[in-house]
């Protein structure tokens, strides 16, 4: 079984090329085929995790040679270790999901629909797995390909709009990335590096000003697709209009695409510079946290109030990796694991309700929870989860993030992040309050069917993933623990002194904006405490 | 005084050119006998001589032959072009024969002259003296204009072979002076001779006549493959001229023109290559970004289409500035690929176009997604290839052409060029938008896929599709090829 992860990888292409014999009519063919292979490719996912072994190596690495042409050679390396293991299960575990929710929402196109869901599932698998950064160049752009499909085809009333916003957003991310990529390959070149292989580029030595620039390019990509403040413009867009199953996957797994590639990329391949940026990206994901959180407070559809709450989440996510400590990243990396969980399910949720009323307005629900009972404990859990509540896999990930920011670099930015905590469970608790309890006086609600077997199916592994989390992440925690360690290992600087880095300083004007100058332990200062452009350090 | 010498003449370099030649007035001369219906056959005689042309030059590959006193070389360089050329020949061949009976105007004289257009390409991609470079762009234009005003009937049609006759007669006259005043300043037109009286030159930067030719060329050839500012043509023939004879032009002549580009700059004046990629530097940012901007504003497809073409001349050009390796070979690699997806393209439009040219907005493919879902998928790839998105041969072509002007750290360049390919997005995903996400208010009924049109979509396909997942089939020939000049 040594092709396990190709396996897992390409079993959905051969799902499509499947789907493509059978006649478009067959809707319930069609879905049975492409559940049944997002099922198996999930079992197969499991041999991976059941073969992982808790060390830092990658593991299940597949290396052959692909393009060997002129001054590059690329070759189709994959592996994962701790950190991309549980991205990849996550992945395999909501796609299932993600299908059956499609069964009755779904009547249009079922075909194509299918097949998108199953190509992007190769996508975004092969993004996490990819060790060659080209070839993680090409999966990153192909997922892009489907899900601007489901977002324009299956959406909703301003699909349009948000499918050409995500696509083109991502894409001037994801070029100025590609520059990025072949510069640092050049410079690879010239340290004798051989090909795009990612590990060999970790040793390798670049000087600070080419880090900023390489890290920019790489962390503007990334900070479009988490999406971070004030990047996420696209995200609520592409969120609300996109179909449930879409949503879902966006925010289960597309939006880790961007995390992942700060811990995969970013950080471990230009670590000082990352350490410089950390004050303004730390900063960037705090205002993200409240910026969103206040925002989310006031929308009055839920599926935006839930687009919201994702960018925030994932504010917490970009605090806990640049902490730099192996809390905070362990924080980080298991967030970004519960988001995919619960953000998941509250899409689903909004989905149940929106095929019931065809509105996901807050004003058109309440008292729902007398009409619905089983919806609304399901509700009230994911709920939990959301905000972070003991017991739930929400509060182990945000408290560890806390944790490491605070005990890393990151003190001042923690204390106002902590506040977001308390708005998430401001904002989430009153949507509830509001479409669950008062009075049930539109009498359209009053006949509303309860979750049906079907739906309650989608939401069991869910819920069941919410509280295991929630009491036992130790399984989780020790699978990712030697990778983070590695990581943290590898990223941790020893301090540069000022005056060595300010001659490199005066060249890079763009460095200077809103960066604090790093070398000194963080001091317990204020967030804002930047240097002019162009002053001397010290 | 010295006797006059023959030289000796080896055919072998030109033995594609005699036989296309050949074909071309035999196929007129049963025009002639033969006048009036059907004018299929003319058109399966045009792909097969085609492609026993591309048998003729495939077997030329590897070897390296110079004739006519080093005026004419056959070297892989040239062997890569032309194969270039046949390939959008053949392929504009086989979408042709449909269309020009819809428009009515099936003449005869269509195949001959593409044929001819052929041979002056490949007598440019191969010619190695000023004069034999300018003798191959004179038969190739000449032959262009007759076809760019082919719908005689269509005055749109008429108009662009009347404009682009103008400019195109223009620009050669530019490029003519320049390559006079080259010869004033080296006493030569021979490439190799330019290149060796100019690397003894003590300061060939100063030598005014030298640097005013050589502008002058670049003026010139910057008219033939549609470089801004020079590009002011393009879009109204494009509009004009037969939508098949667009996607030629659009792919052929624009591969021929950086063929001879190519080869004069990189062989004849290397010792000035400093100068001219600066030059060079602002011709590619101009022409991408005015392409591109252009064309985020356009409605008719062909339009569209025009606009990106230029822009796409302005990615090759980001090669060019390069000069290096890995640009040049992506200059090759983009242009072969461009002919598959740009041609594909087009005739995806042809189908959908109904008689006289109507149908041709980018609104006009609303909803065909749901009628012709087949349709719609292989326009799609063809588009997802000119955005340059992976995994097909258009993203592979522009990483190699960025890729050189980055390992000559031309970083800037690359910058401009990868936003400029991010806004040219916009413009395509318009037409994808239409195609999947409009509702549909035609039923798409009258179009009629033949066989020939098939082939020409999988080759198409093929060519779009292949070379981006696995590059190495066409990019080692490229590299090969660029390894000689």
């Amino acid at each position: 079984m040594s092709n396990v992860l190709s396996l897992t990888t390409f079993l959905p292409i051969l799902g499509v090329l499947l789907l493509l014999f059978i006649p478009k009519d067959s809707k319930g063919v069609l879905r049975n085929i492409t559940l049944a292979v997002t099922v198996v490719t999930f079992l197969v996912s499991l041999i991976i995790l059941t073969g992982f072994q808790s060390n830092a190596e990658f593991q299940f690495v597949e290396n052959v040679p692909w393009i060997a042409a002129g001054p590059f050679i690329m070759r189709y390396n994959i592996g994962i270790d701790g950190i991309s293991l549980w991205l990849v299960i996550l992945t395999t575990f909501i796609m299932p999901i993600a299908v059956l929710s499609t069964f009755t929402a779904v009547e249009e196109k079922v075909k194509e629909y299918m097949i998108c869901l199953l190509l992007l599932e190769t996508g975004m698998l092969g993004a996490f797995i990819s060790l060659d950064l080209f070839l993680f160049y090409i999966f990153w752009e192909v997922m892009l390909i489907p899900m601007y499909f489901m977002i324009g085809i299956w959406g909703g009333k301003n699909k349009i709009y948000a499918a050409v916003k995500f696509f083109i957003y991502t894409m001037v991310g994801s070029l100025l990335m590609l520059v990025a990529l072949i510069f640092l390959y050049f410079k690879g070149m010239q340290a004798g590096i051989t090909d795009f292989g990612l590990l060999q580029f970790f040793s390798l030595k670049l000087d600070l000003a080419t880090q900023i620039w390489l890290f920019l390019a790489f962390a503007f990509a990334f900070a479009i697709k988490v999406p971070m403040f004030p990047l996420h413009t696209w995200l609520p867009d592409a969120h609300t209009e996109a179909p449930t199953a879409g949503s879902v996957i966006l925010a289960a797994v597309l939006l880790k695409m961007g995390t992942y590639g700060y811990v995969r990329f970013a950080i471990p391949l230009f670590p000082e510079a990352a350490h410089k940026f950390a004050p303004l990206i730390a900063t960037l994901a705090v205002i993200g946290i409240i910026y969103a959180a206040l925002v989310a407070m006031v929308q009055e559809d839920v599926k935006k109030l839930v687009a919201y709450s994702s960018v925030a989440h994932l504010g917490f996510v970009m605090l806990g990796v640049f902490a730099f400590n192996v809390e905070g990243i362990t924080g980080g990396m298991l967030q970004m694991i519960n988001h995919g969980i619960s953000t998941g399910a509250l899409f689903l949720i909004v989905g149940f309700i929106y095929e019931r009323r065809h509105t996901r307005l807050i004003t058109d629900f309440g008292g729902l929870s007398k009409q619905m009972p089983v919806f609304a404990t399901i509700f009230m859990i994911v709920t939990f989860s959301s905000v972070g509540l003991p017991g739930t896999n929400g509060f182990v990930g945000e408290f560890l993030i806390l944790l490491g920011a605070f005990e890393g670099q990151l003190r001042w930015w923690t204390i106002v992040a902590t506040s977001g905590v308390i708005l998430s469970a401001v904002y989430m608790l009153w949507v509830f309050q509001r479409v669950m309890f008062g009075e049930l006086d539109n009498p359209k609600n009053q006949k509303l069917a309860d979750l049906n077997t079907r739906e309650i199916a989608i939401m069991v592994p869910l819920l069941v993933m919410i509280f295991f989390m929630g009491l036992y992440p130790k399984p989780f925690i020790d699978k990712m623990d030697p990778a983070i360690k590695k990581l943290v290992a590898q990223v941790r600087i020893a301090p540069v002194s000022a005056q060595e880095m300010s001659p490199e300083l005066m060249q890079m004007p763009a460095a200077h904006s809103g960066i604090q100058q790093q070398g000194m332990p963080m001091p317990a200062g204020h967030p804002g405490s930047t240097l002019p452009p162009g002053h001397p350090s010290n | 005084m010295d006797m006059i010498s023959i030289p000796v003449v080896n055919m072998t370099p030109i033995l594609p050119e005699i036989f296309l030649s050949v074909l071309a007035m035999v196929l007129l001369l049963i025009n002639v006998f033969k006048p009036g219906g059907q004018k299929s056959y003319l058109a399966y005689l045009s792909f097969f001589g085609i492609l026993a042309t591309a048998v003729l030059v495939g077997a030329g590959w590897g070897g390296y032959i110079e004739s006519f006193s080093g005026s004419v070389v056959l070297d892989n360089f040239a062997t890569f072009f032309k194969m270039t050329f046949l390939v959008a020949a053949g392929l504009a061949v086989l979408i042709s024969d449909k269309y020009m009976e819809r428009e009515e105007c099936n003449h005869g004289e269509l195949y001959p002259l593409i044929l001819f257009t052929v041979v002056g390409m490949m007598l440019m991609a191969s010619g190695t003296d000023l004069m034999t470079v300018f003798l191959g762009l004179e038969v190739m234009s000449v032959s262009l204009y007759v076809l760019a005003g082919f719908n005689r009937a269509n005055r749109k049609s008429n108009e662009a072979g009347l404009k682009y006759f103008l400019l195109g007669a223009f620009s050669t006259g530019f490029m003519l002076y320049g390559m006079a005043l080259i010869y004033g300043a080296t006493g030569t037109t021979r490439l190799y001779k330019i290149a060796q009286i100019v690397g003894q030159m003590t300061l060939p930067s100063a030598n005014i006549l030298l640097v005013a030719g050589m502008l002058l060329m670049m003026t010139g050839f910057a008219f033939k493959i549609a470089a801004a500012p020079f590009h002011m043509w393009t879009p109204d023939v494009y509009e004009g001229a037969p939508t098949p004879m667009t996607a030629f032009m659009s792919a052929g002549p624009k591969a021929a023109g950086f063929a001879a580009l190519l080869r004069i700059f990189l062989v004849a004046l290397p010792t000035l290559q400093v100068e001219w990629s600066q030059v060079l530097w602002v011709l590619a940012v101009l022409t991408m970004t005015v392409g591109n901007i252009t064309a985020l504003r356009q409605d008719n497809i062909k339009r569209v289409l025009a606009y990106s073409s230029i822009a796409h001349a302005g990615y090759a050009l980001v090669g060019f500035v390069a000069g290096n390796g890995t640009g040049t070979s992506g200059i090759l690699f983009y242009m072969l690929s461009y002919a598959f997806m740009n041609i594909g393209a087009f005739a995806i439009i042809i189908l959908v176009a109904k008689k006289g040219e109507t149908n041709g907005n980018v609104s006009d493919f609303a909803g065909l997604a749901f009628k012709r879902p087949v349709l719609a998928l292989v326009m799609t790839i063809f588009l997802f290839s000119l955005a340059g998105m992976p995994p097909t041969a258009g993203f592979i072509g522009k990483f190699y052409l960025f890729s050189g002007a980055i390992q000559k750290g031309y970083i800037w360049l690359a910058v401009i060029g990868v936003l400029n390919s991010a806004a040219s997005v916009y413009y395509y995903l318009r037409i994808m938008v239409y195609m999947y996400m409009k509702e549909s208010t035609e039923e798409f009924d009258w179009i009629q896929v033949t066989a020939p049109v098939t082939l020409a979509l999988i080759i198409s396909v093929a060519g779009s599709l292949i070379p981006g997942i696995i590059p190495s089939v066409i990019l080692q020939y490229a590299q090969m090829a660029v390894k000689l000049i």
